[in-house]
């Protein structure tokens, strides 16, 4: 006989109270919902003895109730104004973010019958689909936003979500299809405060020459928590740079997993978190390769302040049919305070032989010999460690898309108090 | 220049120093009035440098005893940010990179806590981006340089250029030059040193540490201190760099070696 361990039946209990409030399953994704939920019945939440989540303390999660509530009740009023040429939509994860639009030449919803035989497909193809967040997600989320991208005119588009009632749930699931050689810049600002959870699937597929430069600016205020998996898969020749931010929630975990189909596409991964007072940021990355000649370029950034704790994983798998891969992988950490917490791990399995794979992980303290010249310049000791705060992030914002640099990430990151607060 | 009644700028009286409890600095005396460029020359080791960074107030260094007036102000109490921001700059011998931080916002910062504690208006990035352009002909510094990160990646040249610039533009009243004349070709160090002449005037004074005569064909000093085992051990006019680069810093061991041997038994020498 097995007996359930005290914090696993704290689990289930906190899965059971949430999947007991849901609406019955309803709509296009009726079926998923239906999977979802039974498998959330069934299955525990991580816990910490699983190698996946043993850096990340799921307890500012379980610390929430989120309940089957809309989480924003309109479109605030504050928001930057859209960038020129970005369509710009809001995910409520109730409403039907194109009711009313017009969409730009090169981009057309998916049909019911689209929808069924892509969903789970990327998920699928990065091996995530059974990953706790997904099932949650699936068991939450009613509705999808899926679009095709096509043609030859790049497109822009922002997706803009609040969740801001308390105790509140916004489940987000978003589905691209880029045909041959067809562009898109996605802008994701994920805003989160008060004790709500946001809960993101998403899923792209890159057609041959496709690119995608894809931006998920992630800004909370603890309690509120954020889980993120993103699931590309890329066909040969096409790129996908993604740049994702995040500070300020009491748990942020985005984990962007990439397969490249056949090899010879180009990945380009950048990331930075700040965890401060008690926070939790978590990045799991994975690439595979699964042909030869594919590139990889990732930079992993992250600040540690008060007792934050910082997680990195990058996974990064190139198996014997990946030959001539060339793969670069670098963490680069600030720890700012003794109570302070940063785990880095770079997971690099390679078979193939002729394949070109660096990583590198630092951590440090701000440097003193930094600090000391820019007081010798007459700057006081606080400005001075946020010029250098500043330039330790900034590398990590240089390619953003337009429309993501619209919200002003850096000041964001580095502002004092909330990242939420308003920016002069 | 010597003015005779010229202001008294820095006055350091029998400053020791150490870092990593190692003692470094061991009685050093110094008077600078404006007008004045001082050279102190010495060889790796005898605490040219130390004295610099203890002026500027390096945390690594710590001072054991004497003392620092900088226009009768105590300047050992003072932060770094607080000494630059009353008129001493420190010319680094290694200028420091910091990716990420652009130069003309540095440089910008910089200026405005001067002018702040001078009882300046701070200057908007307009009215600096105007003077920053004409500081930049001090140096004849490529403006390009103000849109990269601070020092990264300049050669060892620029990366001086970049020194006198912030001096051009903090205009200090004591400008404490840390070797600058190292790694620098003969057309480099013209323009360092024009540049460091054109900015000296009667109201403020300059502190050059160097190796090498070549700096002070091109700056004429108007002292020269020879400094050894953490003090100075001689003073003198331009003629001692000359007479330094012909005979080498063996007859300063000497002295030195003369001096210890006279000290033994008897009362310390004070010798300025």
């Amino acid at each position: 006989m097995v007996l359930a361990s005290p914090v696993s039946n704290l689990h289930s209990a906190w899965a059971s109270r949430l999947l007991e409030g849901l609406p019955a399953v309803t709509g296009d994704l009726a079926e998923l919902q239906r999977r979802g939920r039974a498998a959330l019945a069934a299955t525990p939440l991580p816990q910490q003895h699983q190698e996946d989540w043993r850096f990340t303390d799921l307890s500012p999660l379980t610390a929430l109730t989120p309940r089957w509530r809309k989480a924003c009740p309109e479109l605030p009023s504050d928001l930057p104004a859209p960038a020129p040429g970005t369509l710009r939509l809001w995910l409520d994860g109730r409403g039907d973010p194109l009711a009313g639009v017009v969409l730009p030449a090169g981009l057309t919803p998916l049909s019911p019958a689209e929808l069924d035989g892509a969903l789970g497909h990327s998920l699928a193809a990065v091996g995530c689909e059974h990953h706790w967040p997904v099932q949650f997600n699936h068991a939450t989320a009613g509705r999808c936003l899926a679009l095709r991208v096509s043609g030859p005119e790049p497109i822009s588009l922002e997706l803009v979500s609040a969740a801001s009632q308390p105790e509140s749930l916004l489940p987000l699931r978003l589905l691209l299809l880029l045909e041959e050689q067809a562009e898109l810049e996605l802008s994701q600002v994920l805003l989160g405060s008060g004790s709500s959870l946001t809960s993101l699937v998403l899923e792209a597929h890159l057609g041959r020459g496709a690119r995608l430069r894809h931006a998920v600016i992630a800004l909370g205020e603890a309690p509120a928590c954020l889980l993120g998996h993103l699931a590309v898969e890329q066909e040969s020749e096409s790129r996908y740079q993604l740049s994702t931010a995040s500070r300020g929630w009491a748990l942020a975990r985005l984990e962007p997993r990439i397969s490249q189909l056949s090899g010879a596409a180009h990945t380009q991964l950048t990331g930075l978190q700040l965890a401060e007072e008690r926070q939790v940021a978590v990045t799991h990355s994975w690439v595979r390769f699964e042909g030869p000649d594919g590139s990889l370029e990732q930079l992993h950034k992250a600040i540690a302040d008060g007792q934050g704790r910082s997680v990195f994983n990058g996974a990064v798998r190139v198996p014997r049919a990946a030959q001539r891969t060339n793969a670069s992988q670098l963490s680069r950490n600030l720890l700012l305070s003794p109570q302070a917490r940063i785990d880095t791990k770079p997971e690099l399995e390679i078979v193939a032989d002729d394949v070109r794979c660096a990583h590198g992980a630092t951590v440090s303290r701000l440097q003193l010999d930094q600090l000391f010249y820019l007081q010798s310049r007459g700057i006081d000791v606080e400005l001075a460690a946020n010029l250098l705060k500043r330039g330790f992030c900034a590398e990590a914002l240089q390619q953003l898309p337009t429309a993501a640099a619209n919200w002003r990430p850096l000041e964001r990151l580095l502002r004092q108090g909330s990242p939420l607060g308003e920016l002069p | 220049m010597i003015l005779p009644d010229a202001e008294l700028l820095l006055q350091i009286v029998d400053l020791h120093a150490r870092v990593d409890d190692q003692p470094i600095l061991k009685g050093v005396n110094l008077e600078i009035r404006a007008g004045e460029i001082h050279a102190v020359m010495g060889r790796n080791g005898s605490g040219k440098s130390t004295l610099s960074k203890v002026l500027a107030g390096h945390p690594s260094y710590r001072v054991t005893g004497g003392s620092v007036l900088f226009r009768g102000e105590d300047l050992l109490a003072l932060p770094p940010e607080q000494r630059a921001r009353i008129g001493v700059f420190l010319g680094f011998q290694y200028p420091v990179e910091i990716p990420g931080v652009s130069n003309l916002e540095f440089l910008r910062v910089a200026t405005n806590a001067r002018r702040l504690e001078r009882g300046e208006e701070e200057l908007d990035t307009f009215s600096f981006e105007d003077l920053v352009h004409e500081r930049l002909q001090v140096v004849q510094m490529d403006p390009a340089f103000l849109a990269r990160s601070v020092n990264e990646g300049f050669s060892g040249g620029e990366k001086k250029r970049n020194e006198i610039l912030q001096m051009a533009l903090l205009e200090p009243l004591l400008a404490i030059l840390d070797e600058t004349d190292s790694g620098l070709d003969i057309d480099a160090l013209r323009i360092v040193a024009g540049g460091v002449n054109h900015l000296a005037t009667a109201a403020n004074a300059t502190l050059l540490i160097t190796h090498y005569q070549r700096l002070l064909d091109v700056i004429t000093p108007d002292f020269v201190h020879v400094m050894a085992a953490g003090r100075i051990l001689r003073t003198g006019g331009k003629e001692l760099a000359l007479e330094l680069e012909q005979r080498g810093y063996d007859w300063v061991d000497q002295e030195l070696a003369d001096q210890e041997l006279a000290n033994q038994g008897a009362p310390a020498l004070g010798v300025v």
